[in-house]
């Protein structure tokens, strides 16, 4: 056979197997929101979702989605960011940082299921803490922090050594070429871990059946002292998020629109994850632009 | 802030430093300087003076320990682990740049290093000079504006910016990268200038520009130039070190080096034997 045909072989190929990947997506997504995005209304994201009776909606439970993805993310880019910067730039390369840096791999291949039945333990039971958001967000940030530390450590890695150089060759501290030239080039690349941890919050139930719960107490909205019982701001209160809601309609749900429901909620789900991207990676892509004067 | 705070040189040495001839002051006293990574030995006891307002050339081949050296006079070689020297590189007659004691910091932005490829911070033209102005507490729009226009004008470079100051400093050509990273070192108002290869990697315009711009600069900073180009050596430079295999095989005022060199190495290599 010939370097030609092989060559034309080869792309044949990668060309068949790019378009299995998309005709699944496609279908995937086509699937999912052709039978949701009926059911949606602005009735289906404002009202209570009802555990007897038809016609119960998801308010809370987006409510919920965003604000424990919120809170986990507060918890999680920090301590990621820090872990990374002190992985790439301060670690001795060693023993010992081979030895964490495996800790930190093992960690990311933990399943989320495992995580939840420690979170239980941990935050619902030793710290007595009850179902609460706080303890599923630091449930997720154990879940996300391995994959946040190793795309910040990557990232900063992959900023050019001219560039750390010609900082400190001005005679600018470590800390602060860190802060002005490293973290900013590396920005984009964080980012783009910082969305992915978000999407696997978002969609995440495993981990927070056990650290959420399945219940969401009754929540007014004009209250928005966090310190209050029925506040949805209240971070000792349990929270159902909108993946843990689908699992829990389809597996236990005894309300006569079982199909409706999941079905909306999960077109509902895609749809958010799908804005929360696009929404980041917009940002990213202005404050980037600010950054580095480019067009 | 005055030089002679920032590496905290004793005032009635500076005094003295004052009194003698300009032309024979001496900014850089190598003494005995080796410089190894691990086991290598890349630099072996090269003593030579640096004068103050001229421009000392290091020719050789590669791996001869040039940059090595360079590097080790503003202590960039600290970031390599493995790297270690013996030796003094005594600095206006007083502090020695190699003691623990230096503060590496002030060190750094009083001897300021221009690298072999251009490598502007992937912000725009101002902001890559105002990126250190910034971190030294100058921070008034005003005082920076002056700042960089004036370095800018000192690199030969403010005409052709100007007008694109808040441009991306990666739209502007290899040679014009070259000249605002000079510009950003000026800011700094350094004493002297340690050029990596400055012109290397750019074409024979802009390298031409760059050796106008250096001769220029001899008038108020003194300048150590590692180059591989050896006209380039005998056209800018005042006194040449002529490097093989981690040694100083010759130093010697530029014309002597280049008319009438006393080692044999350096007649070969400077007329193209090897190398």
């Amino acid at each position: 056979m010939n370097s030609k045909v092989s060559d034309r072989i080869a792309t044949g190929v990668f060309v068949l197997l790019a378009s299995i990947i998309v005709l699944l997506l496609v279908s995937l997504f086509g699937y999912i929101l052709v039978r949701g995005v009926p059911h949606i209304s602005l009735d289906f994201l404002t009202t209570e979702s009802s555990t007897v009776s038809a016609g119960g909606g998801i308010r809370d439970q987006l409510f919920n989605s965003f604000y424990v993805l919120f809170i986990t993310m507060l918890i999680t880019v920090p301590l990621g960011v820090c872990g990374g910067i002190y992985m790439a730039e301060y670690a001795k390369p060693g023993k010992l940082t081979n030895f964490i840096r495996s800790c930190i791999e093992m960690l990311a291949s933990l399943p989320s299921i495992v995580v939840g039945m420690f979170g239980l333990l941990i935050f619902v039971n030793t710290f007595d803490w009850g179902y609460s958001i706080i303890g599923g967000a630091l449930a997720l940030t154990i879940f996300n922090i391995p994959t946040m530390v190793r795309v910040t450590e990557d990232s900063i890695r992959s900023v050019p050594g001219e560039l750390k150089e010609a900082s400190l060759a001005l005679g600018i501290t470590h800390w602060h070429t860190i802060k002005t030239v490293i973290l900013p080039s590396a920005f984009p690349g964080i980012l783009t871990g910082a969305i992915l941890a978000a999407g696997r919050v978002f969609g995440e139930a495993a981990a927070l059946l056990f650290t959420v719960g399945l219940s969401t107490p009754r929540l007014d909205y004009g209250n928005w002292n966090p310190f209050s019982e029925d506040s949805p701001l209240n971070l000792m209160r349990p929270a159902e998020t909108l993946s843990v809601h689908i699992w829990a309609t389809n597996t236990n749900g005894i309300i006569p629109d079982i199909d409706a429901v999941s079905a909306g909620a999960s077109a509902i789900l895609i749809l958010s994850v799908l804005l929360f991207n696009l929404i980041a990676r917009w940002l990213g892509s202005v404050i980037h632009k600010k950054y580095t004067a480019s067009k | 802030m005055s030089r002679s705070i920032t590496l905290e040189i004793p005032e009635q040495k500076s005094e003295e430093v004052k009194e003698n001839n300009k032309a024979t002051d001496i900014v850089l006293d190598i003494k005995d300087l080796s410089v190894y990574y691990g086991e290598n030995q890349a630099v072996k006891h090269a003593s030579f003076p640096v004068y103050k307002n001229q421009v000392t050339a290091l020719i050789g081949p590669s791996g001869c320990g040039k940059s090595t050296f360079l590097r080790t006079i503003n202590r960039m070689n600290d970031l390599i682990p493995i790297a270690h020297n013996k030796g003094e590189i005594v600095y206006e007659n007083a502090v020695n740049l190699l003691s623990d004691e230096v503060d590496i910091i002030a060190l750094r932005k009083e001897i300021g290093m221009v690298f072999q490829k251009p490598n502007p911070f992937p912000k725009s033209v101002y902001n890559n000079i105002a990126h250190a102005l910034r971190f030294y507490g100058i921070t008034k729009k005003k005082e920076l504006n002056r700042i960089v226009e004036e370095s800018l004008k000192k690199a030969v470079l403010w005409d052709e910016v100007k007008d694109r100051l808040h441009e991306s400093a990666l739209a502007l050509s290899g040679g014009q990268q070259q000249r605002l990273c000079i510009a950003r070192t000026l800011a700094m108002e350094p004493n002297l200038l340690l050029l990596d290869e400055p012109a290397s990697a750019l074409d024979p315009v802009s390298n031409a520009k760059i050796e106008e711009l250096i001769l220029h600069l001899k008038e108020d900073y003194s300048i150590v130039i590692v180059t591989h180009n050896m006209q380039q050596a005998s056209r800018i430079s005042d006194k040449t070190a002529f490097f093989l295999n981690g040694n100083v095989v010759e130093y010697d005022d530029t014309k002597n080096i280049f008319t009438n060199p006393s080692k044999k190495e350096t007649e070969d290599y400077i007329s193209g034997r090897f190398g």
